[in-house]
């Protein structure tokens, strides 16, 4: 399985990550090379194999829906890099 | 002996008998890290004050009448658990100034247990990685031979214990990030199962496969350790609700009559010799205190390497996607619309390593190729964990090398990727399985030390822990320091 470059920028931008014109090179030659040694995946038959998303399984863990205390809007705004009263300031997100 | 050689149990015997006090032990532990951290570079940052704060509180509880294992022990914590108010860097530019607003559950433990908090220790970039070498601050250097990596993720709360640079240290391990470090430096490193302690707090690489764990000089400290931070947290709903165990309670048991697994495919070829011989000998070992060695085939030992590169790569993508320059950490200053927000934050905050795990796990993600990689990876996935439910139907534990090789020159295996995953081709099953394991130091080779893993079941610590400490009891491996 060979990346090229159109299909590394695309899974760049599906990452929301801009990448240099070395970067998009490299990352084209190195995962091709990874993507080739993962083909060995396909020598097993897993056709009734169910799938293991969690080794250690635990089913539908609960809890009553109660308030408890948590952070404070100025200890959850304590990192923001940019805030305006009470929020999170973003960058314009339409035209 | 000096201060900063001493185990957990053993600082803790003369805390107790008023021989030092904590204020004592934490300021020999930061004469040693000011004698020789400028060397190694296990710390990304050392909390002077804050520690003999800390220290000077253990010593009035225990003047007050309390006492636990860990009050007033100073131990490092990898840079992965959030700490209240102190930097969290993941040894990343993306979170260079972060400081979290909440401790990580294993920390609230550890502190309340009146543990000494010396300093945040050195780690790939988000734990993505075997050496340190992906930390976007610096290389930490193996204590051993200062030319040669640590290993990692956690190299540099390895090379800490090793270095006597805390009396202990926490890590991570979700490939390895724990036993790998531990043989390279020779310390003993636990993980634990998955589950077994809160992952609250510790800053998520691959969610099905992390856990925190503990390394100390021997594996009695990491019983303590595992002691204190295991058990059930309402805020981590994948953390088991089953009672935390006496591990130290048997822990000095015979191991005759137990059945120790020799997984065959995990004696490669390639190998170092020098390992492959400090493990035969030490099964030599384990026969002559009365265990039975069985000769176990994992069939599917080499997909472990593709299944694990397809699963930790595609939950980190995952993962990863919350760091976007808007909440916390680093935000490109030049952005013009939320999207190059993203894009440019992105770009400059993570490392090539870290980008080349979110590009892979991407693609694994992405449509058309979820079943061929994804879904087909969770498949086999289930065929390895068979593979160790069929071992333990028949031994007790499995024992094998940890790494195939012992530690390496820095900046040697960087540049060959495949070279360089092929390190933990020996450690990840146990993430992909959930099971626990401990390694342990087995032998030395050209002045460097060898380590083997003791493997076992789901929730099955306090076997591991008591395999290991027989090992432990009948050689000294664990005795020698590095020559610093």
């Amino acid at each position: 399985m060979k990346l090229d470059r159109e299909q590394v920028l695309h899974i760049a931008e599906l990452a929301k990550l801009s990448l240099t014109e070395e970067e998009t090179e490299l990352f084209s030659e190195q995962l091709s090379e990874v993507l080739a040694y993962f083909e060995q995946l396909q020598e097993l038959d897993t056709d009734d194999i169910p799938p293991t998303a969690q080794a250690i399984y635990q089913r539908n863990v609960m809890r009553p829906d109660t308030t408890a205390p948590c952070l404070t809007p100025d200890e959850a705004l304590a990192n923001a890099p940019q805030r305006k009263g009470d929020y999170f300031q973003v960058k314009p997100i339409l035209d | 002996m000096e201060l900063y050689d001493l185990t957990i149990h053993q600082a803790h015997e003369l805390l107790a008998r008023r021989e030092i006090s904590s204020v004592e032990l934490t300021q020999a532990l930061l004469d040693r890290i000011a004698a020789v951290d400028e060397k190694v570079k296990a710390y990304l940052c050392v909390l002077e004050e804050a520690a003999l704060a800390d220290a000077a509180a253990a010593d009035r509880r225990r003047a007050e009448g309390e006492d636990h294992p860990l009050l007033g022990i100073p131990l490092a914590v990898k840079d992965v658990l959030t700490t209240r108010g102190i930097e969290t860097t993941c040894g990343s530019r993306m979170l260079e100034n972060f400081k979290p607003t909440f401790d990580a559950t294993a920390i609230i433990k550890l502190r309340d247990a009146g543990a000494v908090l010396m300093g945040k220790t050195n780690t790939d970039e988000f734990a993505m990685g075997s050496t340190t070498e992906n930390s976007a601050f610096f290389t930490t250097h193996n204590p051993w031979d200062l030319s040669r990596v640590p290993g990692g993720s956690s190299g540099g709360s390895a090379a800490a214990t090793a270095a006597g640079e805390c009396i202990a240290a926490i890590g991570s391990d979700t490939g390895g990030s724990i036993r790998q470090p531990a043989s390279f430096c020779g310390v003993a490193g636990l993980k634990p199962t998955y589950g077994r302690v809160s992952r609250h707090g510790l800053v998520a690489f691959a969610s099905s496969l992390d856990q925190v764990g503990a390394l100390g000089k021997d594996v009695t400290d990491c019983a303590l350790l595992l002691q204190t931070m295991a058990g059930h947290d309402p805020m981590d709903s994948t953390s088991a609700e089953l009672p935390v165990p006496d591990y130290r309670e048997g822990m000095d048991r015979s191991v005759a009559g137990i059945k120790l697994g020799v997984p065959r495919e995990y004696f490669r070829e390639g190998m170092q010799p020098e390992v492959e011989q400090a493990v035969r000998q030490a099964l030599d070992v384990y026969e002559s205190l009365g265990a039975e060695l069985v000769d176990i085939s994992m069939p599917h030992t080499d997909y472990c390497l593709s299944t694990y590169y397809v699963l930790a790569p595609a939950e980190a993508s995952a993962n990863l996607a919350r760091f976007d320059g808007i909440r916390y950490g680093y935000s490109a200053p030049d952005a013009q619309d939320i999207w190059e927000t993203y894009r440019k934050t992105r770009a400059e905050g993570f490392g090539p390593e870290v980008k080349r795990r979110i590009m892979l796990g991407t693609y694994a993600l992405s449509t058309g190729y979820y079943d061929a990689y994804y879904l087909k990876a969770q498949k086999v996935r289930t065929l390895i964990k068979q593979d160790f439910d069929r071992a333990y139907a028949q031994v007790d534990a499995l024992v094998a090398p940890t790494v195939p090789l012992t530690a390496f020159r820095i900046g040697e295996k960087i540049d060959d990727l495949l070279q360089l995953y092929l390190v933990d081709i020996l450690t990840l099953s146990t993430n992909l399985a959930g099971i626990c394991g401990v390694s342990i130091p087995c032998g030395m080779a050209n002045g460097l030390p060898i380590g083997m893993q003791v493997l076992g079941n789901a929730y099955q610590e306090a076997t591991v822990l008591r395999v290991a400490y027989a090992y432990e009891q009948a050689t000294d491996w664990h005795l020698r320091r590095p020559p610093l």
